[in-house]
Order: C-alpha cells, then sequence, then structure tokens
C-alpha cells in the first residue's frame, strides 16, 4: 500500500488532479462510506447533532452525516476541517452542506470550549505524524491537535477517528498523546490482520459511565455484535504487586533494572537467590 | 459559512488562547447569502443550550440584523414560539457569510473568507 503521507505534506499531495482522482474514484468513495457509517455506529448520537469533521476533504464523510433521515438519528449539521484547498474546493463544487476550514489540525482546532456533540475523522490522523519542517514535530502537532480537540468536545461526547499507522510505534503515538490530551481512548480494529484492516481510535470526553455503561470504550462497544474486548490496562500492575521482596523473580528483576541502567551485572544462574546451606 | 459556525470559532493564534477578547471574531466586509434549508428542530433545541447568547447578538448587529431579545430564549419558551424558531432558523442556518473577513478582537489577525470557507492557516511562529 502506498503511503502519500511519507513523502510529502497534505496540502502538497492532495493537489486539484489528485484531490479530483481521490473524490471521483467509486472504490475510495465506497471505503470511505462504509468507514462513516461504521465511525456512526460507534458514536451511537441519539438526535441531531453538531459534529466536527477532522480532514474532511472533499466532504465524502459529511454527506452521509447530512443525508441521514431522522430515524436514524441525523440529519447532523457538521463543521469540516482540511489543510488541502483543492480538496476544500472540489467540496464546494459537489456543494455539501457543512461549513468548511482551511486549517491545519496540528496547529490546534479553533473553537471555543464545549462546541461539538461528537467528532469524526477518516483517514487523516496519520498525516500529523508527519512534521516537514524543522519548526514542528509530530509529538507537538499531536498534542496540540488532541489538547484543541479535547476543548472543543462537550462533557460527554466522543470522537470516532479511523487511521491508518503506519507501524506499532505510531498507533503508540496517537493513542498516547490521546490519553495525556485527558481522553479516555481505545482502539477498535475491523477485520484484523487482513489487508482490509481498518483502526479505529474511540475517544471519550468526561462522563466516568453513561447509562449504565462505562465511559470509555468497552462501554461504546458493549452490546455490538462480534467484538473481543483485550482489556491491556490492568496487565502491568498486577504482575508487580505479586513480586516478594527478596525472592528469586524480585532479585532477577533487580538485575535487569541494574543492566539497563548500563551496569556490570553477574549472570544469572541457577544458584541466583538460592539460600546458602547452614553450615552448622 | 452559517452565523451558527461564527459562534463557535475562536482565534486560533495561541497567545490569544486565554483572552477574552479572542471571542467572537468580528465579521468585517461581510458578503452575505441567504439560502432556504428545512427547519432542524431537534438539532436546533439540541444546539440552544450551547449558544452564546452575548456573542449572537454582537455578531447579529455588526451584520446590520436587527437586534435580538436580551435574553436567550428557554427551551420551553422556543418550542412553543413558532416565529422565534423561524427567525433563529434563519439567522443561525441559512445566512451564510460567502465573503469577508473575521477579525479577532484581541490581536488584530484577519481570517479571510473566500467563497464561504475560512482561511484559518497560521504562519509558524503564531502557532
Amino acid at each position: 500500500m502506498s503511503r502519500p503521507e511519507d513523502t510529502l505534506s497534505a496540502d502538497v499531495h492532495y493537489d486539484d488532479t489528485e484531490a479530483r482522482k481521490y473524490t471521483t474514484s467509486s472504490r475510495i468513495q465506497n471505503i470511505q462510506a462504509s468507514m462513516t457509517h461504521r465511525a456512526l455506529e460507534l458514536l451511537d448520537l441519539p438526535s441531531a447533532s453538531l459534529i466536527l469533521d477532522v480532514g474532511c476533504g472533499s466532504g465524502l464523510s459529511g454527506e452521509i452525516l447530512s443525508s441521514l433521515s431522522p430515524e436514524e438519528g441525523g440529519p447532523h449539521v457538521w463543521i469540516g476541517m482540511d489543510v488541502s484547498a483543492s480538496m476544500l474546493d472540489v467540496a464546494l463544487q459537489r456543494d455539501v452542506e457543512g461549513d468548511l476550514l482551511l486549517a491545519d489540525i496540528g496547529q490546534g482546532v479553533p473553537f471555543r470550549a464545549g462546541t461539538f456533540d461528537a467528532a469524526i475523522s477518516i483517514s487523516a490522523i496519520q498525516w500529523l505524524c508527519n512534521a516537514e519542517s524543522s519548526e514542528t514535530s509530530p509529538a507537538g502537532r499531536l498534542s496540540r491537535f488532541f489538547n484543541g480537540l479535547y476543548a472543543s468536545l462537550k462533557r460527554g461526547g466522543r470522537a470516532v477517528c479511523q487511521f491508518y499507522p503506519k507501524n506499532d510505534e505510531q498507533k503508540k503515538m496517537i493513542t498516547g498523546a490521546a490519553v495525556k490530551a485527558g481522553f479516555g481512548a481505545g482502539l477498535l480494529e475491523d477485520d484484523p490482520d487482513t489487508k482490509n484492516a481498518k483502526l479505529y481510535l474511540v475517544l471519550t470526553v468526561g462522563a466516568a459511565v453513561v447509562g449504565g455503561k462505562s465511559g470509555d470504550i468497552t462501554g461504546v462497544v458493549q452490546g455490538m455484535e462480534g467484538v473481543d474486548v483485550l482489556d491491556g490496562r490492568n496487565r502491568g500492575k498486577s504482575g508487580s504487586g505479586e513480586i516478594k521482596k527478596g525472592s528469586k523473580q524480585w532479585i532477577v528483576k533487580k538485575k535487569e533494572q541494574m543492566e539497563r541502567k548500563g551496569k556490570v551485572v553477574k549472570a544469572t544462574s541457577k544458584y541466583t537467590g538460592r539460600k546458602r546451606r547452614i553450615a552448622f | 459559512m452559517k452565523v451558527l459556525s461564527l459562534n463557535f470559532l475562536t482565534c486560533a493564534v495561541k497567545a490569544c488562547k486565554s483572552t477574552s477578547g479572542s471571542y467572537p471574531l468580528h465579521p468585517k466586509d461581510a458578503e452575505l447569502v441567504e439560502d432556504d434549508l428545512e427547519i432542524n428542530l431537534d438539532l436546533l433545541l439540541n444546539v440552544m443550550t450551547r449558544i452564546d447568547w452575548t456573542a449572537l447578538s454582537t455578531t447579529a448587529t455588526e451584520l446590520g440584523f436587527p437586534s435580538l431579545p436580551a435574553q436567550a430564549p428557554t427551551k420551553e419558551e422556543l418550542e412553543g414560539d413558532e416565529k422565534m424558531i423561524k427567525d433563529l432558523h434563519h439567522l443561525l442556518m441559512e445566512t451564510q457569510m460567502m465573503e469577508g473577513k473575521l477579525v479577532c478582537g484581541n490581536c488584530g489577525h484577519e481570517y479571510a473568507v473566500r467563497e464561504g470557507i475560512a482561511n484559518f492557516l497560521l504562519p509558524a511562529h503564531l502557532v
């Protein structure tokens, strides 16, 4: 799979021809539509809401937001942000209903606190991991984006960001930045280990318990079919709490710690941590 | 750009984040267009709780609308008042700013609006 974000910045890559190609490709349209529907399912909005579309591009996902019938909880009003002027130009020609902003999400989200009910982002935030100038770093751009997003969502609001991480490191960097900004964050992966794997970052703001469900992603997917929950949050804690001081396990752990610090440590053998024989 | 969005936008400059003058942005040389949209009552009621009424009054006056009542209507008042719903819908949803500038009251930065799209890109030293 080609990764345009590795070579160019978003506003340069999506020029007039690229933007047109992207929007008219029926394959991309289909994928975008299915991802938008999935994201909406995760957002689970009860009634017509005000939604932020991060990296709205030519409005492919926005179109779906404004076309929902009242029975499906719509039609939503949305405001889209994108950094590519060509993409927005295509959106204008397609006459989308949402408001558009030409803005770089890595520079923050210019809305006052508590503006949106929800935010949606389809295939956009991986662009934040590439900083093309010396003045900005991926970490800085990610933190500005997530801090801005956190502030602009109302309490109890949710954000669903579908993205294509290059590797595990990028995945960790993005979720780490979201958690640092204050979000309750979780990842949902559709069709894992296939070519069509899709990763959704589900972010929640405040509200520990909503309607009997826990406020984070485990509450979001509760009741959904075919979702396995892998909660890795408590794994580290229970492991370290049970090691008894002075035991062999404890000694080995300490030795590892020292080794990591660059100290010279004796090799571990079957005699490590053993009691000496009583001499008398 | 709907008047509704104008009620939520603030200045993106870093130094303005903590000041009160950066909100609301003041429209300048605005060219307005009126659309015809269906009334979405659910959304209107949903959004009304979040609208900053003082800021909306300021924006409405600056755009040349007749002045709004001093107090924001409550949910019950709004539900019963057909005319109020219509007026608010007209102001918030149907009125669009197509050309002009949005000016920050604190730093004076001007955000250009062209064909209804506001340009919020900032030079790196202001981020």
